[in-house]
């Protein structure tokens, strides 16, 4: 029996790439302006700060081990999760989910050569390592201590030269996140092939339009924030400095409006490549493909009102509480929509069980935790107790890291193939996801339970009660970090000496596939076509019936089947099924 | 596709309801809960607890379930069932959480309200019984006409400052103002019992101490002291960077920040000693500042506050001696810093970073 | 299952007329210039946004506004250099016209006229600067004040160099022509934004 995966290979052979990429390794180096090697450049620096932030998160662990404060000062124990902090949201996810993964897969998914504006592209990503390097810098003259959230007062007192990198680094990975976020949007709406509508786009395209939209509305928010400090620290003004009149909690604001907004941006690019990932290892098309896309649309508008829940405990009046409970709470409506419609998906199909759904699947599962906890924090009188305590270290490590991080994984196996040509050894594969899977929930799942009990956050020293829990604690965070290691050896391996990839090793349907792989510069020899949706598994025609309560073929709107509203449509000018020629062609 | 049959799939509904209302109960996170405005915050989270336990077990069913019931057989190549979505499907899955957490958000809105969230009279009301002890002390006729005209914010530090141990131990900072938009800039949590407070203490936040006052007895003290089953005000600031007062087994939290006038209330009703600490990250020995609060009854609270009269009396008639406008705070601080527990040292080594930055 | 032929008549589709055959690797494409100009400005204003939204909020909160002892604002010379800004961005929308005319000369004309206002009002600005009693630490208006303005002022910089580099520009032959004139309709953009958030600046520092 012919599969989808083939009849949109067949259809795309005049487009496909002939002459794979050499891979020469020298272009990383350079400033290149192809959207692949900028996308591997990205990845690769990313990957580096990750392991970077990873050395400093497990020193601060190894601090908490025990009550007292022995292993650091307490001064750099301060510096410590600070730094680890801003390295691992703005050196990592944000740049690893965008830039990495963004720029790699988005052009190759609408079938671009390129992305919109490729020199502006190779400057937002040169932008990255200098920034980085500047942040590691500030060890030699006493790093920030002031927490990643840099609240004045303290921000003010602590360390000058620290605070002041701490300010520039910030200032330009903001620079860079929007150079890249009005990149995506251009991109995105202006170079679909013909035949592709909004509608039909992959649901990472979908993901990356509401994401770049957050980074463009919310980070020059936090860079005017940065300004204002930056005038308080250096020249002497008082605009957050209470002493001359001026407010913290107004930095507060200015803070959170970017902050809040930031969980999404890392959070909305994963969700993307998510639904992608589960899709074609579980050889079914997405569940409600309109619903995923119009939730991350909702999560982007709503994630931009919710920020003053970080500041229910400081300066903020009660119809400002319950404002943001309210919207809060709501978030959690499109981000269940998302969680339920992968289940769907996953359900009744017939699942690839290898590390990139490994992945995906372990990624669902911590994300409900933080899900849950988040909703929990949403309401006023919980997060009046849980807030700065361990509780929300837990909530946000599940978001961050089981969620956006084992996100990022579950994208490395499944696009490793394509970017480099060969594939990732599944054995060692598995053995990462087990190591990393216990080791997280050891490390995260106590502190739910610590922060509850009464240990507040950023602290260096604990009651003594707290002992017993922090050390396995820190035990799950040891055998986290060392779960990094058969990942590094495994890509370090595989990219050299691994098995060869063919162009399509998981039968997927989405564009990228349609090319070698590696592809060749300029992706694709002619524009490629929809031949088939993006999430036409198992194909069918629209009188297709498939076994789903309340599903009627005839009816669009009650169908499960092809015939379903919510599913995206394949290009009717050269679609393969008959049933699906109707209508008019999108974007020609 | 498979689905297992009615029977099963409902039986495992019972027994996911049933698991996750026991854990619901029996989750054994919570600390002891000491006061009047815990006992619905922890009904919250048990309901809460509850749902999430549901939501979880799930989800994570599902994927357990599925990672053996739907594996892909060794050979098999086809793709599975062509199934796209159901509108039905997505409004049942859309409403039932929405739905759910509408339901939380009414219920917090209504506990928060409870434990004297939103009643804007409150503001004014609270402080009539501390105004009132302190109409006998010189200078608060003056104060009191200031006030008139004053916004809640000022009027409050205004009226904490009449009393001269807490005037002393205050940083005097520009205070905020009511904005007309922005709605209160004094923000205040708990108060579940009705009526004017029956027991005031006065406190600051600074590196790396809470310094209590007691209005009228000219006690500074590094611990809390209230006394059990009566309506407690704590009047809240802070010197120098924004602290947070947590008191975990009251469930309650408020920023001290510089430049406002902040409020907890509670009642607490459980003998005991209990852990008071910063939650906001306020410097390097931001871990060190903690303190207890001590739950006792009434007697107990004034003997406690005469003893510390005695102890204190000492340390003012030196600090009158010794005109306070020559001394610098280091000097001026350190009886009460034997009090709470900093070394002179560290007192001295920390105001002069604090004035060498400032 | 049906559909299991592919029409090839359908797949020709693929080959594409080669008009729509995007522009060599590396190049920026013409027509999304402006779009990503556009895009650019939103983040730009969103910069302003808040810092208007803390120069409100410190105002709302603040016990007095303008803090005490703080001299009054001199209205008549930011009057004037309101004006002047303003009615620059209706000079500049003349250049557009005239270029769409293919009119060089009449780009060139325009161009410099509202080079020569921006250069007028910063000097309007410097000037005011210079003699104003309170300086950048004074109190907390007098920050608000120069760091909104001076910030604004950097953008009129700007922009003011985008006008004098497409001026530059324009001095080669045929360089800017009716249908290719990017640079003319970027510095134009730009100089209406910059015109935008200085009213409501002058209105939010001056006059409220």
């Amino acid at each position: 029996m012919t599969q989808a995966a083939e009849f949109q290979e067949q259809a795309n052979l005049p487009a496909h790439g002939t002459e794979p990429d050499k891979g020469d390794w020298r272009k990383y180096f350079g400033f290149s302006t192809d959207h692949k090697v900028i996308g591997i450049q990205y990845l690769v620096t990313t990957f580096i700060f990750y392991l970077v932030g990873g050395v400093l998160a497990t020193m601060v662990r190894t601090e908490l081990a025990t009550p007292e404060s022995d292993f650091v000062s307490r001064e750099v124990y301060n510096s410590l999760f600070t730094v680890h902090a801003t390295v691992m949201i703005f050196l990592w996810i944000v740049p690893a989910g965008t830039g990495g993964f963004g720029n790699y897969l988005i052009p190759l998914m609408i079938g671009a050569r390129d992305m919109a504006f490729p020199r502006l592209n190779a400057i937002a990503f040169w932008i990255i390592p200098p920034a980085g390097i500047l942040l590691m810098s500030s060890f030699l003259v006493g790093a920030p201590g002031s927490g990643w959230t840099s609240y004045p007062p303290l921000s003010l007192m602590n360390g000058k030269p620290g605070e002041l990198i701490w300010i520039l680094s910030v200032l330009l990975l903001g620079t860079s996140s929007i150079l890249a976020a009005v990149n995506f949007i251009v991109t995105i709406f202006k170079m679909r092939i013909p035949g592709m509508g909004l509608n039909q786009m992959p649901l990472f395209c979908w993901a990356m339009l509401a994401t770049s939209f957050l980074a463009l509305i919310a980070t020059p928010v936090l860079a005017g924030a940065m300004i204002l400090l930056s005038f308080d620290l250096m020249v002497g003004t008082n605009f957050f400095n209470p002493t001359g009149g001026g407010d913290p909690i107004v930095y507060q604001h200015m803070f959170w409006f970017y902050s809040h907004p930031a969980v999404y941006i890392m959070i909305l690019p994963v969700f993307g490549m998510i639904s992608e990932i589960v899709s074609v290892h579980s050889r079914k098309p997405i569940f409600g493909y309109k619903a995923i896309a119009y939730s991350s649309i909702a999560i982007c508008g709503l994630g931009l009102i919710v920020w003053a829940h970080h500041m229910f405990t400081s300066g903020t009046p009660p119809w400002l509480r319950m404002f943001f409970m309210i919207t809060s709470m709501i978030i959690a409506v499109p981000t269940g929509i998302k969680v339920f419609s992968w289940l769907a998906t996953i359900w009744g199909g017939k699942l690839r069980l290898e590390s990139p759904l490994l992945f995906a699947m372990g990624f669902i599962s911590l994300f409900v935790i933080g899900g849950i906890s988040g909703v929990m924090v949403a309401s006023v009188p919980w997060d009046i107790h849980v807030h700065d305590t361990y509780f929300i270290v837990a909530h946000l490590h599940y978001v961050l890291f089981g969620g956006s991080v084992f996100g990022l994984y579950a994208a490395f196996y499944h696009w490793f193939p394509k970017m480099t040509g060969r594939m990732l050894n599944e054995t060692w594969g598995k053995i990462h996801f087990a190591l990393s899977y216990v080791g997280f929930n050891l490390a995260f799942m106590p502190m739910h339970k610590l922060g509850i009990e009464g240990m507040n956050r950023r602290i260096a020293e604990y009651d003594p009660k707290f002992a017993s829990l922090n050390l396995l604690c820190t035990i799950g965070a040891y055998l986290l970090a060392i779960s990094t290691l058969p990942f590094l050896v495994n890509v370090c391996w595989s990219w050299v000496y691994g098995e060869k990839a063919s162009d399509n090793p998981w039968r997927g349907l989405t564009l990228e596939w349609m090319t070698t792989s590696p592809p060749p510069v300029e992706n694709f020899e002619a524009d490629p076509v929809l031949a088939t949706g993006p999430y036409d598994y198992g194909m069918g025609s629209r009188a297709t019936e498939v076994d789903v309560p309340f599903s009627d073929a005839s009816d669009p709107a009650l169908s499960a089947g092809p015939s379903s509203t919510l599913r995206a449509k394949p290009d009717p000018a050269v679609a393969v099924s008959p049933s699906d020629r109707v209508g008019e062609s999108h974007n020609r | 596709m498979n689905i297992p049959s009615q029977i099963t799939t409902l039986l495992a509904g019972i027994v996911l309801t049933l698991v996750s209302f026991w854990y619901g109960q029996n989750h054994d996170l919570l600390p002891i809960s000491a006061s009047v405005e815990s006992i619905r915050i922890d009904s919250l989270f048990n309901l809460m607890m509850t749902i999430g336990t549901g939501i979880f077990l799930l989800v994570i069913g599902v994927l357990v379930y599925s990672a053996f019931k739907f594996r892909r057989q060794p050979g098999d190549d086809s793709d599975g069932p062509p199934v796209h979505g159901n509108i039905p499907l997505e409004i049942l899955w859309t409403a039932i959480p929405a739905i759910m957490v509408l339901g939380i958000s009414i219920l917090s809105f209504d506990i928060y309200n409870d434990n004297g969230g939103a009643d804007p009279m409150d503001h004014s009301m609270a402080h009539g019984k501390a105004s009132h002890q302190m109409a006998t002390m010189p200078g608060s006729a003056m104060a009191g006409t200031l006030m008139a005209q004053a916004d809640p914010n000022q009027q409050k530090a205004a009226e904490v400052n009449q009393d001269p141990t807490t005037a002393a131990i205050r940083e005097d900072l520009p205070q905020k103002k009511d904005a007309p938009t922005l709605g209160t800039v004094s923000p205040k949590i708990g108060g579940a019992e009705p009526g004017a407070p029956e027991f005031v203490v006065n406190v600051a936040g600074m590196q790396y101490a809470w310094l209590f006052t007691y209005p009228g007895t000219e006690v500074v003290a590094g611990e809390l002291h209230v006394p059990i089953n009566q309506k407690v005000l704590v009047n809240i600031t802070a010197n120098d960077v924004i602290h947070a007062f947590w008191v975990p087994q009251f469930r309650l939290k408020q920023d001290a920040v510089p430049g406002r006038q902040t409020e907890v209330r509670f009642t607490a009703n459980r003998l005991g000693e209990y852990p008071l600490i910063c939650a906001e990250l306020c410097g390097a020995y931001h871990g060190a500042m903690n303190t207890k609060v001590v739950v006792e009854s009434a007697e107990d609270v004034q003997k406690w506050i005469q003893s510390q009269q005695v102890a204190s009396a000492e340390g003012l008639s030196k600090a009158v001696a010794t005109t306070p406008a020559t001394m610098t705070e280091t000097e001026y601080l350190a009886p009460y810093a034997k009090e709470v527990g900093i070394s002179a040292d560290t007192l001295k080594q920390l105001h002069s970073d604090h004035h060498s930055m400032s | 299952m049906t559909g299991s032929t592919l029409d090839s008549a359908k797949t020709v589709l693929n080959h594409h007329p080669e008009e729509d055959v995007v522009v060599a690797h590396g190049v920026e494409h013409h027509d999304f210039r402006l779009l990503g100009i556009i895009v650019f400005l939103v983040a730009e204003g969103m910069i302003f946004l808040g810092l208007f939204m803390a120069y409100f909020t410190f105002r709302s909160v603040a016990p007095t506004w303008p803090p005490e002892g703080t001299p009054r604002l001199e209205l008549l010379l930011p009057g004037i250099n309101t004006a002047i800004l303003v009615s620059s961005s209706f000079v500049i929308h003349n250049a557009d016209t005239a270029i769409k005319k293919n009119d060089v000369k009449g780009l060139r004309l325009w161009f410099g006229i509202t080079a020569a206002m921006g250069a007028i009002f910063l000097s309007g600005q410097l000037y005011e600067y210079f003699h104003l009693e309170f300086g950048l630490t004074t109190n907390l208006f007098a920050s608000t004040f120069y760091v909104l303005t001076g910030f604004h002022g950097l953008h009129v910089l700007f922009g003011l160099m985008l006008i004098l580099g497409v001026l530059w520009r324009s001095l080669k032959p045929d360089h800017y022509n009716t249908n290719s004139h990017f640079g003319v309709e970027a510095a134009e953009v730009y100089w209406h934004f910059v015109d935008v958030i200085w009213v409501i600046l002058f209105l939010l520092l001056y006059i409220l």
